[in-house]
């Protein structure tokens, strides 16, 4: 019991196929109602697929545990529709301060580029966010099953078969698609007899939530090698509620029952924060973590998704912030393959744009774990040299690595990517998560990624001279209509209507700016918001071939 | 022509999408040339290594101006 927050208790309630004893087959059904299993069941909703979810539990999570999330996420969240209660319990924040031993040696801030609708990254417990999720699962339908734990998985050719374990013994059930959502020990993946291989860090971790009333800005704070914990690094950053989370870490040698018991815990915030501030201990843990992923995520009809397919370090909060873009990339998949608009080999692609993401975060969390804790005499002189020079210099400053935070993979080695045959400069290259931009529409001004996304692919054509398209209108909507249809949306510099078309009035040029466009040029979107393809004039033909090659249909 | 003190990794052909991308790529790599050296070793490899970068470098008086600069708070 927190003194915070109350963990709401989810109603069990026994499932009709085990009350009536019959058998039942469900399109999706998705296991672990985690953060991302959650936003797995969300989109699936969204999409109009049915969808159960199962969960061995009947609460949220236990603890503040994932805590930070970041703009990729927060703008998949917007889609999902708990963006904005997100952001509003959260605490934004971007800056971040490093500190080697008294001194502060480095600054950043996260979101140095302005005009995007949502900040670097927000702090806020994982509970919250789970039950945000939870509550919009049940709005959209979503068959919630808690306390419904898998024990066994059978794969056939054409569905899974599980059987599932409640309180009122087990049942079966059949599913033409699987989602294993259930975390970094995942059951089913045990079930499924699948490795996952990598590497373990030994390292602990003490996590500390603690209320206070501490006059600190909503700022990361980093120390490495602090006067009041020698040896070791400690981060310091706010959440909701004036809950403050605080990690400290504790070498391999720590034994972490002992470390957890308040009495122990109590002496070393105090050391922290001077005596003179008060505070009250909520939550402590222990932690280790290890840096790993399955070698696929895609087994059959079985695709595994967030802590279940890859596991990072906890710097640079690339889990749940992952996850959830896992998720992103695989339920338009998913849909297309099951309404038959694409082949299966489509989800081959979720698996390896997901793994190549994954590979990133998991380079990015390691070097930012091997700077944190060096493990050797050499690598900490450098680390240390690196820090001193930090406070004068600023290629060092770019050097001090206390967690490279979550940014999204750039996609640019898929291939459902067409590659550029025109010339264009900056980074919305094919492949590349979409910048966000504000637009005006209808006499508003709203965001350019809550203009975009979702079900279908999307064009964009850039004009100023709209009301003189003609007939290139016509072609442009002939592709509403295709087996795979694209949404035309005209981008201008002018206000304006379009007869069958949107229009996104480019407010500050800055749509233009950021996507290297001029009059005439199109950029295709995936409903994941990235790059699929760009051209400096619009070819229907080519259009449609870059849409084929984006859903496998060449 | 001065030190340059300001972020400068970069690998021809290759294109960065985060700024600390370069950087992060050079540390790693500098690490890794030391794994499983001893302290003694180590301090060899380190030797050789600003030997060599100092040849390539080879403008003393950007060379007199980077000793000064590590020379500074120790």
């Amino acid at each position: 019991m927190l003194k915070t927050y109350t963990y709401p208790k989810f109603a069990y309630v026994q499932p009709e196929e085990q009350k009536n004893r019959s058998a039942a087959r469900y399109p999706v059904v998705i296991v672990g109602a985690g953060p991302v299993g959650m936003a797995a069941a969300i989109d699936c909703r969204l999409h109009g697929i049915p969808v159960v979810l199962l969960d061995e539990d009947d609460t949220v999570s236990i603890g503040s545990r994932g805590v930070c999330y970041a703009k990729r996420a927060l703008e998949i969240l917007d889609r999902l529709g708990v963006g904005d209660r997100v952001v509003d319990k959260g605490v934004s924040w971007n800056v971040g301060r490093t500190f080697f031993h008294e001194e502060e040696v480095f600054n950043f801030n996260l979101l140095p580029e302005p005009d995007h609708k949502r900040p670097g990254m927000i702090n806020l417990q994982q509970y919250y966010l789970e039950q945000y999720l939870v509550e919009r699962c049940v709005e959209l339908g979503v068959d919630m099953r808690w306390k419904n734990r898998v024990v066994s998985v059978q794969r056939m050719s054409d569905q899974v078969r599980l059987t599932i374990e409640t309180p009122d013994g087990t049942y079966g059930i059949e599913a033409d698609w699987l989602i294993a959502a259930d975390g970094a020990k995942s059951p089913i993946r045990k079930l499924m007899n699948l490795e996952v291989e990598g590497k373990i860090f030994h390292d602990r971790f003490l996590i500390a939530d603690v209320v206070m009333k501490a006059d600190f800005p909503a700022e990361r704070w980093f120390w490495f090698d602090p006067p009041f914990h020698p040896n070791q690094s400690v981060l310091l950053h706010r959440q909701a509620d004036n809950v403050w989370r605080i990690d400290f870490q504790l070498g391999w040698d720590a034994d972490p029952e002992e470390e957890k018991k308040p009495e122990k815990v109590i002496p070393r915030i105090k050391a922290m924060l001077g005596d003179e501030r008060e505070f009250e201990l909520e939550w402590v843990s222990v932690y280790t973590f290890q840096c790993r992923r399955m070698q696929e995520f895609r087994h059959g009809r079985v695709l595994f998704v967030g802590d279940a397919a890859h596991q990072v370090s906890p710097f640079g909060a690339r889990g749940a912030n992952s996850g959830i873009q896992d998720t992103d990339n695989l339920i338009w998949k998913l849909k297309l393959v099951m309404d038959g608009k694409a082949p299966e080999k489509l989800l081959d692609t979720y698996s390896s744009e997901r793994v190549a993401a994954a590979d990133e975060n998991i380079m990015n969390s390691t070097r930012s774990t091997d700077f944190i804790t060096p493990k050797s005499n050499a690598s900490r002189l450098f680390r240390n040299a690196v820090l001193t020079l930090a406070e004068h210099h600023a290629f060092a400053r770019a050097l001090v690595n206390s967690g490279r935070l979550s940014v999204p993979a750039f996609l640019t080695d898929s291939p459902l990517n067409t590659p550029d045959e025109d010339e264009f400069s900056g980074r919305m290259v094919p492949g590349a998560p979409m910048d966000d931009a504000p637009v005006g529409v209808d006499g508003r001004k709203e965001w350019l990624l809550d203009q975009l996304g979702g079900k279908g692919f999307q064009l964009l054509y850039f004009t100023d001279v709209a009301e003189r398209l003609g007939d290139k209108l016509d072609r442009l909507r002939e592709l509403t209509v295709d087996a795979v249809p694209v949404e035309p949306i005209i981008v201008s510099e002018k206000a304006g209507s379009v007869a069958g078309a949107r229009v996104l009035h480019d407010l500050q040029h800055l749509v233009a700016k950021r996507y290297d466009a001029r009059e005439g040029s199109v950029i295709l979107l995936r409903p994941d918001q990235h790059v699929a393809a760009r051209w400096r004039k619009f070819d229907a033909h080519k259009v449609r071939a870059a849409v084929a090659r984006a859903t496998c249909n060449q | 022509m001065a030190l340059t003190l300001t972020p400068n990794f970069s690998e021809p052909g290759k294109r960065y999408f985060r700024a600390f991308s370069p950087g992060d790529d050079f540390y790693e790599m500098l690490i890794d040339t030391h794994r499983d050296l001893d302290d003694t070793q180590s301090a060899l490899l380190n030797a050789k290594l600003i030997l060599l970068l100092a040849n390539h470098v080879g403008d003393l008086s950007v060379l007199r101006e980077a000793l000064a600069l590590a020379r500074q708070d120790i």
